[in-house]
C-alpha cells in the first residue's frame, strides 16, 4: 500500500473534471424534471452533444464553436423528443429511451469519418494569482473555462428556479399543469422549452467527454453517463446545488478508486461502480417513506402528459 | 401494403434457391466495430473474410450487445434466420453461446477466447496474448525511466490476468527495478474512464501505460502527457504517433477463413484453438523509431523463440505472488494452468482483485 502516491490536489482537480459531464447533463434534466417532463433520452442527446461538438470543433479549429454545435445538436435531438411527447402526445418514458437508441444509432454514422482525429485544444483558464495558491490553485484554480461555467449555471438555475417568475411558471407548469393551464400559462410552450435547454446541457457535457476528456470521438464514448445523470436527479431531489454536490461525489468515487487502485489498495470496485445507483435508490427509498415525504420534491405533473382539454 | 409484402416473400423465397450455396456468418461484437480496438480488429477479419469468398458469404453482425439475454436474443434470432455459423467474438458470451447452441443443433458456433463448451457445435479459439504481452513487457522495462509502468486492465479474467503477469516477468526480466501500477476498468470499453485511469497513472509516477482495455483514450492520454504506451488489440499509432511504441494487432482472419472453409467442405467440426505467433493470430504494430534499434531486434528475436516454440513465456522458476513456487527451475506453464491463472506472480505489489 502506497497511499503516500496519491496527491489530494489532483485528486480534487480530477474529480472536478470527472464530474462536470454528468452535472451539465444532470442540470439540464433537473430543469426538464422540474416543467413535469420526464426525458429518459439524456444518453442519446449527450452522445449527440459528444458527436456533433467533435465534428463543429474539428472543422472550425475552435472548441468554442464546438461546445456551441455541441449545445445545438442535443437541442435539436430534443427537440425531437418535445414533438413526440408534446405535440403528439406520445409516452415520454418509451420516447426517452427511443432518444437514446437514436442518438448512439445516428452519431455512430455521424461521426465515422472522425474517428482518430485529434480536436483543437481547449485552453486551461488563466486565473493568474490563483493558480499559484498551494493546494487550492492544482485543486480548484486549474481548469479549462467550461468547469466553471458549469457551476456558474447551477447557481443560475437555483436562482431562475427559486426567484425568477418564469422559473416559478416552469415549477408551477411542472406541479400542477392543470392549475397552470387554468392561469393562463402556456404548458406546452414552457415545457418545449424546457426540454430544449435540457438538450443543450446534455449536448455540452457530451462534449466535454469528446472535446476536453477523452478528447477523441468514439462511437458509443459516453458509456452510461446520462443514466447517471438520471440517477443523479434524483439522488438530488430536484434541487440544484445538492445535484452539484452529487456529481462531485459520483466524480469523487470514480476518481478515487482509481487512484487507490493505482496505489496497490484492494478495493471492491464492482460495488463502488454500483454506489451511483445504489445511493439513488436508498435516498429514493429514504425520501419516500413516512415523514421525510414532504422533503421527497418530485414535481407533481411528472412523466403526465398534458392536453388542453383534459 | 399486403400485395407489397407477398410480392417481397415471394421474392425471398424465389432468391433462395440461387443462394444455396452461400454460407451465412453473423458476428456479435460487445463493442463498436468503430472502437480500434478488439471489436474492430474482429470485424478487420470478417471484412477479409467477405472479401476471400465473395459472394459465396454473407456476413452480418449486430455490435454493441451486452452479455446475458441480449446477446441470447440476438444469436436465436440469427440462428432463426438461417445463419450457418456465429462468431461470438467476446468473453462473457459463454453461457449465452452454450444456451443457444443446444437450441440449434445445426448452427455452428464459434466462441472467441471462451472456455464453455457443452455441445458438440461449439468451438473455442482464443489467442495467446501473453506471448505478445511479453514483448511488451521487455521493451517497456528497458524503455521506463521511472521504473514505474502503469497498467489498465478490464476483468480479472485468465487471459487479461496471464498478460499482466507475462508483462512483469519479462519488463523485471530486463529491469529489475520495475513497479508495474493496475488499474482495474471492469469493463472493456469506456473511453472517459480508461482516460481518468491513464492520467491517474501517469500522476503516480508512470511512464509507460499498458492496456488491455479496448479504447484508444490512454493511448491519446500518453501522447498528451508526454509518456509512452501500448496499443491494444490494433495498431493505435495514429492517436498517438509519439507516445505509441507497438502493440499488439490481432489477426483472426486466417483463422476465420479455415472455418468457413471447413464448414463448406462439411469438415467443420467443435475444436479449441489457441493460437499465437506461431500460427501469425496476434503480431506486433510497427515498432516506434524511438525504440532504439538494438532493443528492437531484441524484441524480434523474443518473437522469433516464441513462434519457433524454443521458449515459452511462462518458464520457472516462477513463484505466486505470495511466495509459494508456482513454476520449478526450466518448468514450463501447460494451456490448463495459463487458461485459468488467478494469482499475480511474485514481485507484483497490488492486492490481486477478488
Amino acid at each position: 500500500m502506497i497511499l503516500g502516491s496519491i496527491n489530494p490536489a489532483v485528486l480534487m482537480a480530477a474529480l472536478m473534471v470527472a464530474a462536470t459531464p454528468i452535472l451539465l447533463a444532470a442540470i439540464g434534466e433537473l430543469v426538464v424534471e422540474k416543467s413535469g417532463v420526464l426525458n429518459l433520452g439524456v444518453e442519446g442527446m449527450m452522445i449527440m452533444g459528444a458527436c456533433v461538438g467533435f465534428i463543429v470543433a474539428v472543422n472550425s479549429g475552435s472548441p468554442f464553436i464546438g461546445f456551441i454545435g455541441a449545445a445545438l445538436g442535443g437541442m435539436a435531438l430534443s427537440l425531437l423528443f418535445a414533438l413526440l411527447t408534446q405535440a403528439l402526445m406520445t409516452n415520454q418514458v418509451a420516447s426517452g429511451l427511443a432518444l437514446t437508441l437514436f442518438g448512439l444509432g445516428l452519431t455512430a454514422l455521424l461521426g465515422q469519418k472522425y474517428v482518430g482525429i485529434t480536436p483543437p485544444r481547449t485552453p486551461k483558464l488563466d486565473l493568474g494569482v490563483l493558480s499559484d495558491i498551494p493546494f487550492l490553485g492544482r485543486a480548484v484554480f486549474s481548469h479549462d473555462i467550461v468547469v466553471y461555467l458549469t457551476i456558474a449555471l447551477v447557481g443560475a438555475v437555483w436562482w431562475f428556479l427559486k426567484y425568477s417568475r418564469a422559473g416559478m411558471i416552469l415549477r408551477a407548469v411542472g406541479e400542477n399543469h392543470d392549475a397552470a393551464h387554468g392561469l393562463g400559462y402556456h404548458v406546452k410552450r414552457v415545457r418545449v422549452l424546457a426540454i430544449m435547454f435540457g438538450g443543450a446541457c446534455a449536448g455540452l457535457g457530451g462534449a466535454y467527454l469528446s472535446l476536453i476528456r477523452v478528447p477523441q470521438w468514439t462511437e458509443g464514448m459516453t458509456v452510461g453517463a446520462g443514466w447517471i445523470a438520471l440517477a443523479l436527479v434524483v439522488f438530488a431531489s430536484w434541487r440544484p446545488w445538492r445535484a452539484m454536490a452529487g456529481a462531485y461525489l459520483f466524480g469523487g468515487v470514480v476518481v478515487l478508486q482509481l487512484n487507490l487502485q493505482a496505489a496497490g489498495v484492494r478495493i471492491p470496485v464492482e460495488y463502488l461502480s454500483m454506489s451511483p445507483y445504489l445511493i439513488t435508490i436508498a435516498v429514493l427509498v429514504v425520501i419516500s417513506s413516512g415523514k421525510a415525504r414532504g422533503s421527497l420534491n418530485a414535481p407533481g405533473s411528472l412523466n403526465r402528459p398534458f392536453h388542453a382539454s383534459s | 401494403m399486403k400485395k407489397l409484402i407477398s410480392a417481397a416473400v415471394l421474392s425471398a423465397a424465389l432468391a433462395t434457391p440461387a443462394l444455396a450455396d452461400t454460407t451465412k456468418v453473423g458476428f456479435i461484437y460487445i463493442g463498436p466495430v468503430g472502437d480500434f480496438g478488439w471489436t474492430a480488429g474482429h470485424d478487420r477479419a470478417r471484412q477479409e473474410l467477405q472479401g476471400h469468398f465473395g459472394d459465396a458469404v454473407e456476413t452480418n453482425i449486430v455490435e454493441n450487445v451486452d452479455y446475458g439475454a441480449d446477446a441470447e436474443r440476438v444469436m436465436t434470432q440469427m440462428a432463426l434466420s438461417g445463419t450457418d455459423m456465429i462468431f461470438a467474438a467476446s468473453f462473457g458470451y459463454g453461457p449465452d453461446v452454450n444456451a443457444v447452441a443446444g437450441n440449434f443443433p445445426n448452427v455452428a458456433f464459434q466462441h472467441a477466447t471462451g472456455y464453455i463448451q457443452e455441445h458438440d457445435n461449439i468451438s473455442l479459439y482464443d489467442a495467446r496474448f501473453y506471448e505478445g504481452r511479453a514483448v511488451l513487457g521487455h521493451i517497456a522495462g528497458k524503455m521506463t525511466e521511472t521504473n514505474t509502468i502503469g497498467y489498465i486492465a478490464s476483468y480479472p479474467i485468465p487471459a487479461v490476468v496471464s498478460g499482466i503477469n507475462s508483462a512483469y516477468l519479462h519488463a523485471k526480466a530486463v529491469n529489475p527495478d520495475v513497479n508495474f501500477r493496475i488499474i482495474w476498468t471492469y469493463s472493456w470499453f469506456d473511453p472517459a474512464l480508461e482516460a481518468d485511469a491513464a492520467e491517474t497513472l501517469i500522476e503516480q509516477g508512470a511512464d509507460v501505460i499498458m492496456q488491455h482495455t479496448d479504447s484508444t483514450a490512454a493511448v491519446r492520454v500518453a501522447e498528451d502527457a508526454g509518456v509512452m504506451a501500448f496499443g491494444q488489440a490494433s495498431d493505435m499509432v495514429e492517436f498517438g504517433p509519439t507516445a505509441h511504441l507497438s502493440a499488439i494487432v490481432d489477426r483472426w482472419a486466417p483463422y476465420y477463413i479455415s472455418r468457413v472453409q471447413a464448414l463448406k467442405d462439411g469438415t467443420w467440426e467443435a475444436q479449441n484453438s489457441w493460437m499465437g505467433f506461431a500460427e501469425g493470430v496476434i503480431e506486433m504494430a510497427p515498432w516506434n523509431d524511438r525504440i532504439p534499434t538494438e532493443l528492437q531486434e531484441e524484441a524480434d528475436a523474443l518473437i522469433a523463440a516464441i513462434s519457433a516454440g524454443e521458449y515459452h513465456p511462462f518458464t520457472g522458476p516462477i513463484n505466486r505472488q505470495d511466495g509459494t513456487p508456482w513454476l520449478a527451475d526450466g518448468e514450463v506453464a501447460d494451456d490448463g494452468a495459463l487458461a485459468t491463472m488467478d494469482f499475480y506472480v511474485e514481485g507484483i505489489t497490488s492486492d490481486f482483485p477478488n
